[in-house]
C-alpha cells in the first residue's frame, strides 16, 4: 500500500501544477461554460474521465472537482461560496474544487425559493444552495466511501474520508481513483451531515476560485466570446420610452463599411457588421422617424410633481398596528418629512450583451444570464421553438446588481430576434454601448415617501404613519404574482417591517405609472425605505432629544440579532467619542434579505462645505458566514455601491429624454471617495442568509444622519449632492 | 492603409480601418480580449493598456495612432513590478465581477513602475480613471500598497 500512497501525492503534485498555470486550470474546470470557439487553454492537462456522483458534482480521474452553479456568479462570489459547501461535505480538499455554471433546466436546477423558475437573485443563492448541496455532497461521499469499501472487501462504515481520499486502515483511494464506481452506486436517500463543528473549511479564509483568471485577463465574459460567422449589432433605440419606429432610411448605415444588413425588431432598429466599430458607424448613418405618440413624454420633475400629487389621498395600507390618527391627535409633538428618491441606473461594468445562434435544433445562447427560464422561454417565443430546444451557456457577468434579471429577457430577447430577422441566419452578438446602457431605463424605479411621527411629552414615540408613492416592477410583468392585493412588496419591504415597538404604525402605498420602465436594482425596495425609516428615526431622536443608539437599544428590546449587529457597529466605531467640529458620525440598521445590518458612517464637512465619508463601519449577521472573506467584500461592494448612489447617481429625464448619457454625466462612485471600510461579521450561529444586497441599505441613511448630526441639515432628497457639495 | 505595432514584444501588422480604436482592433482582430469595453469615452479606464509603458485609454485612441510604437496589454504584462502587482490582486482577492480588473491592473502597474512606494493620495491621484462598480476600491488600495511593500523587499 505504500505504492499507492506515493502515486496518491504524484497525482496531488501534478494537479497543483495544473493550478498554478492558474488560466488553464480553471479554464479547464470551466470547459462546458467556454464556447468552442474559445481560446483553448494554453497547457491542457491530459484528458481526465469525469464522473457524475450527482446533479451537482462531477468528480475526473485526475481527481478535479467539479461542482454544477445553478446561480449566476456576477462578482458576489457564488461560485467560491457553492463550491466551499460541497468541499466540506464531501471532505475534499479547496484546491481539488472547480466550478462550472449549470445548463438551463428547471427541472433540476430551479431556485427553490423561485418555484419553477432557475435564476439568481434575492441574495438567495448561498441560503438556497446550502442544505441542497450539503445533502448532495454527502450523498456522493458516502457513495466514494461505499465505492472504496467495496474495492477492498471492507465494510462502508471502516471507511473514512480525509483531505480528497478515502481511507481504510492501510488502504487509501483519492476521489479521483473511486469517481467512476462510486458513480453506479444508488445513492443514499438520507446521507448523514456533518456536524458543523467538523467544518474545516467553511468559516475560514478560502481564496476565491475566480481571483487568478480574472487577475491575468484570462477570464472570458460574453463581451469576449466568438462563434464562427458572427455579426456585431447594436440597435437604435427609441429616444423616448414607449416611442417607435415609423420610417427608417437605412441607405446610409449599409454604405458604411463593414455594414452587412439592417433590420427591424420590436426594440428598434438593429445594425449588423463585423465590428462593433462598424455596427456603431451605421448606427450614426440611420435616419429614423420615431412616433412618440404612445411614448412617455413627462420629465422626472413632471412625474415627481405627479407622484407627490398622491402624498395627500390614502394608499393601499399594507401593514396597520393601533391608530396613527389617535397618536397624532394625542401627541405632544408631530413630525412630518418627505423624502424624495430618483431613478437609479445599474450601470454594469460590463455593458449588456448576448451571443444568439439559432440553428436547425434550436437556439443556442451565451449571456451572462441571470433568469435562465425566463431567458429560455423568451427566446423559445420568439423562435418559436420548445423551450427545451434553447440551450443557455450562462457566462462569468461582469457585474449585474439586478440589471440581468429582467421579465422580459431584455438584451436575450434582442438578440434572438435579430437572429431571426436575418435573411442569412449567423450567429450575432448583441452589444449595448454604455450610452443604450444609461439611457436604457430598467432603472430603480423613482419614489417618495412622507412620514409622520407622534411624540408623547416624555418623548416617547407614539405614532409612526408612513405614506410610499412609487412604481411597481411586477405590475403587467410575468412576475405579476409577487403583488399582494394592489401592493408590490418590493415597493414597501422594509418599511412594513419596521422593527421597532411603536404602538401605532400604519404603512400605505400608491403605486403610481409611468412609462419608464423599471427593475430591482441592488437591495430593491430596501434602497428607499431603509433611508426613509432611519433617517427619520434620527429626526425623532433628536426631536425628543435621545442619543440615536439609545433609543434603537429601548425600541428593539427582545430583538437579539438587531441588537447585537447595532451594538457592534457602535462599539467598533466607537460610538459616544467626542467628535472635533466639522466632523459627524450617523448610525443605521436595517434587515433585508434575511441578514442584519448595522453601520456607523463618520464624515467631515469642511469649512467651505464639501463632504468627505471618512469610514464605514459595518456589523452584519447573516447567519452562518461560509466564506468570511466573501461576506467582508460584499458588505465593502454593497457599501460603495450604496455610497455612489447616496452621494451623485440620478437618473432624469427631460421631455422623456434621459439627460445622462455616459460615465461623464452619469458618474459613479472613484477611488478618492471610497471610505475606509471595517466589516465586523457578528455569528449568530444561525443557517446563512443573503449578503449581495444587505450592506447596500444601510450606508445611505447611515450617512445621512452622520451629515445631520454635523450641520444639524437633514437630507430629504436623494443624491446628496443636490443639498449638500460633495467633496 | 495597414498599420504596424508592436504588441506584446511582436510586430503586429492590421489593416483595420485608420479610425478603429485600438481597443477593438485588440479585441476582435488580434484576439486580445483582457483589454475590456467599458464606456468608449475614455471614462472607465477598463480598457487600458500600455503604449511605450504609460497607461492609456484604448477606447478613444485611433489605431492608426499606435504606428511604430510599443502596445502591452494585460496578456503580456511581465517583469517584477506586474508580478508582484498581480500576486497582490490574489493574495487579497481583490476582484468581484472582474471586468474592470484588467485595466485596473495596467493603471496600477503604471503607477509603481513610475512610483514604487506611492501614498494614498497618490494611488487616489493615478487610479481615479477606473471605475469599479463593485467598488472593490478599498482592496485595490491595499493589493497596490502589498505590491509596493513586496517589489521594495525583494
Amino acid at each position: 500500500m505504500a505504492a499507492r500512497s506515493i502515486d496518491t501525492r504524484l497525482s496531488r503534485r501534478r494537479f497543483v501544477q495544473v493550478v498554478s498555470l492558474g488560466t488553464a486550470g480553471f479554464a479547464v474546470g470551466c470547459s462546458d461554460t467556454q464556447p468552442p470557439s474559445a481560446t483553448p487553454p494554453a497547457a491542457a492537462p491530459e484528458p481526465a474521465t469525469l464522473s457524475d456522483l450527482n446533479t451537482f458534482i462531477r468528480i475526473g480521474s485526475d481527481n478535479a472537482i467539479t461542482v454544477i452553479v445553478k446561480h449566476l456568479d456576477k462578482g458576489q462570489g457564488t461560485t467560491t461560496g457553492l463550491a466551499a459547501i460541497v468541499a466540506e461535505e464531501l471532505g475534499a480538499e479547496w484546491v481539488q474544487m472547480r466550478t462550472e455554471f449549470a445548463p438551463a433546466d428547471a427541472s433540476r436546477y430551479n431556485n427553490l425559493f423561485f418555484g419553477p423558475t432557475q435564476g439568481t437573485g434575492g441574495s438567495t443563492s448561498i441560503a438556497n444552495s446550502w442544505m441542497q448541496l450539503r445533502n448532495a455532497a454527502a450523498a456522493a461521499r458516502e457513495m466514494l466511501r461505499a465505492a472504496a469499501a467495496e474495492r477492498w472487501q471492507v465494510d462502508s462504515a471502516a471507511t473514512r474520508v480525509e483531505r480528497g481520499q478515502v481511507i481504510a486502515g492501510d488502504k487509501i483511494a483519492t476521489f479521483g481513483e473511486l469517481a467512476a464506481a462510486a458513480s453506479k452506486i444508488t445513492p443514499p436517500a438520507e446521507p448523514t451531515l456533518k456536524d458543523p463543528s467538523e467544518f474545516t473549511l467553511l468559516g475560514t479564509h478560502l481564496p476565491r476560485l475566480d481571483s487568478a483568471a480574472k487577475t491575468d485577463g484570462s477570464q472570458q465574459f460574453t463581451m469576449d466570446l466568438s462563434r464562427p460567422g458572427m455579426r456585431i449589432a447594436v440597435v437604435a433605440r427609441p429616444p423616448r420610452f414607449g416611442g417607435r419606429a415609423t420610417n427608417v432610411d437605412a441607405s446610409a448605415a449599409l454604405a458604411v463599411p463593414g455594414v452587412e444588413e439592417v433590420v427591424e425588431i420590436p426594440r428598434g432598429i438593429a445594425v449588423l457588421a463585423d465590428s462593433f466599430h462598424s455596427a456603431t458607424k451605421g448606427r450614426q448613418a440611420l435616419v429614423i422617424e420615431w412616433d412618440d405618440s404612445t411614448a412617455e413624454m413627462r420629465g422626472t420633475e413632471q412625474i415627481r410633481r405627479d407622484f407627490r400629487a398622491f402624498l395627500d389621498k390614502p394608499g393601499i395600507v399594507t401593514r396597520n398596528e393601533g391608530d396613527t390618527s389617535v397618536a397624532v391627535a394625542d401627541a405632544a409633538t408631530t413630525l412630518t418629512t418627505d423624502f424624495e428618491f430618483p431613478f437609479l441606473a445599474h450601470t454594469t461594468m460590463e455593458p449588456l450583451d448576448c451571443i444568439a445562434e439559432v440553428t436547425a435544433d434550436g437556439v443556442e445562447l451565451w449571456t451572462g444570464s441571470q433568469l435562465q427560464t425566463v431567458d429560455q422561454a423568451v427566446a423559445a417565443a420568439i423562435a418559436g421553438v420548445d423551450p427545451a430546444k434553447v440551450t443557455i451557456h450562462t457566462q462569468y457577468a461582469g457585474g449585474s446588481f439586478g440589471r440581468r434579471a429582467t421579465p422580459d429577457a431584455d438584451v436575450v430577447g434582442e438578440a434572438v430576434s435579430i437572429a431571426m430577422a436575418q435573411t442569412d441566419k449567423r450567429p450575432v452578438k448583441v452589444i449595448w454601448s454604455r450610452e443604450d446602457d444609461v439611457t436604457g431605463g430598467r432603472y430603480r424605479p423613482m419614489a417618495i415617501h412622507r412620514i409622520t411621527g407622534s411624540l408623547a411629552a416624555d418623548g416617547t414615540i407614539t405614532g409612526w404613519d408612513q405614506r410610499i408613492v412609487s412604481q411597481s416592477i411586477a405590475k403587467g410583468t410575468p412576475f405579476e404574482a409577487m403583488m399582494e392585493n394592489g401592493i408590490d412588496p418590493s415597493a414597501v419591504e422594509g418599511a412594513r417591517e419596521l422593527p421597532y415597538a411603536i404602538p401605532n404604525l400604519r404603512v400605505d402605498l400608491h403605486l403610481a405609472d409611468t412609462g419608464v420602465p423599471v427593475l430591482w436594482w441592488r437591495s430593491v425596495g430596501h434602497t428607499h425605505t431603509a433611508y426613509a425609516t432611519e433617517v427619520f428615526l434620527d429626526q425623532l431622536a433628536r426631536e425628543a432629544g435621545q442619543d440615536p443608539l439609545e433609543l434603537r437599544r429601548r425600541l428593539l428590546e427582545g430583538q437579539p440579532r438587531f441588537l447585537a449587529v447595532l451594538n457592534k457597529a457602535a462599539e467598533a466605531a466607537g460610538w459616544g467619542e467626542s467628535l472635533e467640529a466639522g466632523r459627524g458620525r450617523g448610525i443605521a440598521l436595517h434587515k433585508s434579505f434575511n441578514s442584519f445590518v448595522a453601520q456607523v458612517a463618520d464624515v467631515t464637512i469642511s469649512e467651505s462645505g464639501e463632504l468627505t465619508v471618512d469610514r464605514v463601519v459595518c456589523a452584519v449577521d447573516c447567519g452562518f458566514a461560509l466564506t468570511p472573506d466573501v461576506v467582508k467584500a460584499q458588505m465593502e461592494g454593497g457599501i460603495g455601491y450604496g455610497l455612489s448612489a447616496a452621494l451623485r447617481e440620478a437618473v432624469t429625464m427631460t421631455d422623456g429624454v434621459v439627460d445622462q448619457k455616459n460615465f461623464d454625466t452619469y458618474r459613479p462612485l472613484r477611488i478618492h471617495e471610497m471610505p475606509d471600510i471595517d466589516v465586523q461579521i457578528v455569528n449568530s450561529g444561525e443557517a446563512p442568509t443573503g449578503v449581495g444586497e444587505p450592506g447596500t441599505p444601510p450606508v445611505a441613511p447611515a450617512l445621512a444622519n452622520a451629515i445631520a448630526a454635523a450641520t444639524g441639515q437633514v437630507v430629504t432628497a436623494l443624491p446628496i449632492a443636490t443639498q449638500v457639495r460633495d467633496g | 492603409m495597414s498599420v504596424k505595432f508592436s504588441l506584446n514584444g511582436e510586430t503586429v501588422e492590421t489593416d483595420a480601418p485608420s479610425d478603429k480604436p485600438l481597443l477593438w482592433v485588440l479585441r476582435e482582430d488580434l484576439g486580445k480580449t483582457g483589454t475590456k469595453f467599458g464606456c468608449g469615452i475614455a471614462q472607465c479606464g477598463a480598457c487600458t493598456v500600455h503604449i511605450d509603458g504609460n497607461a492609456t485609454r484604448s477606447c478613444v485612441l485611433p489605431v492608426s495612432a499606435v504606428a511604430g510604437r510599443s502596445v502591452t496589454t494585460i496578456e503580456g504584462l511581465g517583469g517584477p513590478t506586474a508580478t508582484a502587482v498581480q500576486a497582490a490582486w490574489r493574495d487579497l482577492d481583490v476582484v468581484q465581477c472582474g471586468y474592470c480588473q484588467s485595466g485596473q491592473i495596467m493603471s496600477a502597474t503604471a503607477l509603481l513602475e513610475a512610483n514604487p512606494t506611492p501614498s494614498d493620495e497618490d494611488i487616489d491621484r493615478q487610479m481615479a480613471g477606473n471605475l469599479c462598480r463593485c467598488a472593490t476600491y478599498h482592496r485595490i488600495r491595499a493589493a497596490i500598497h502589498r505590491a509596493a511593500d513586496q517589489a521594495e523587499d525583494a
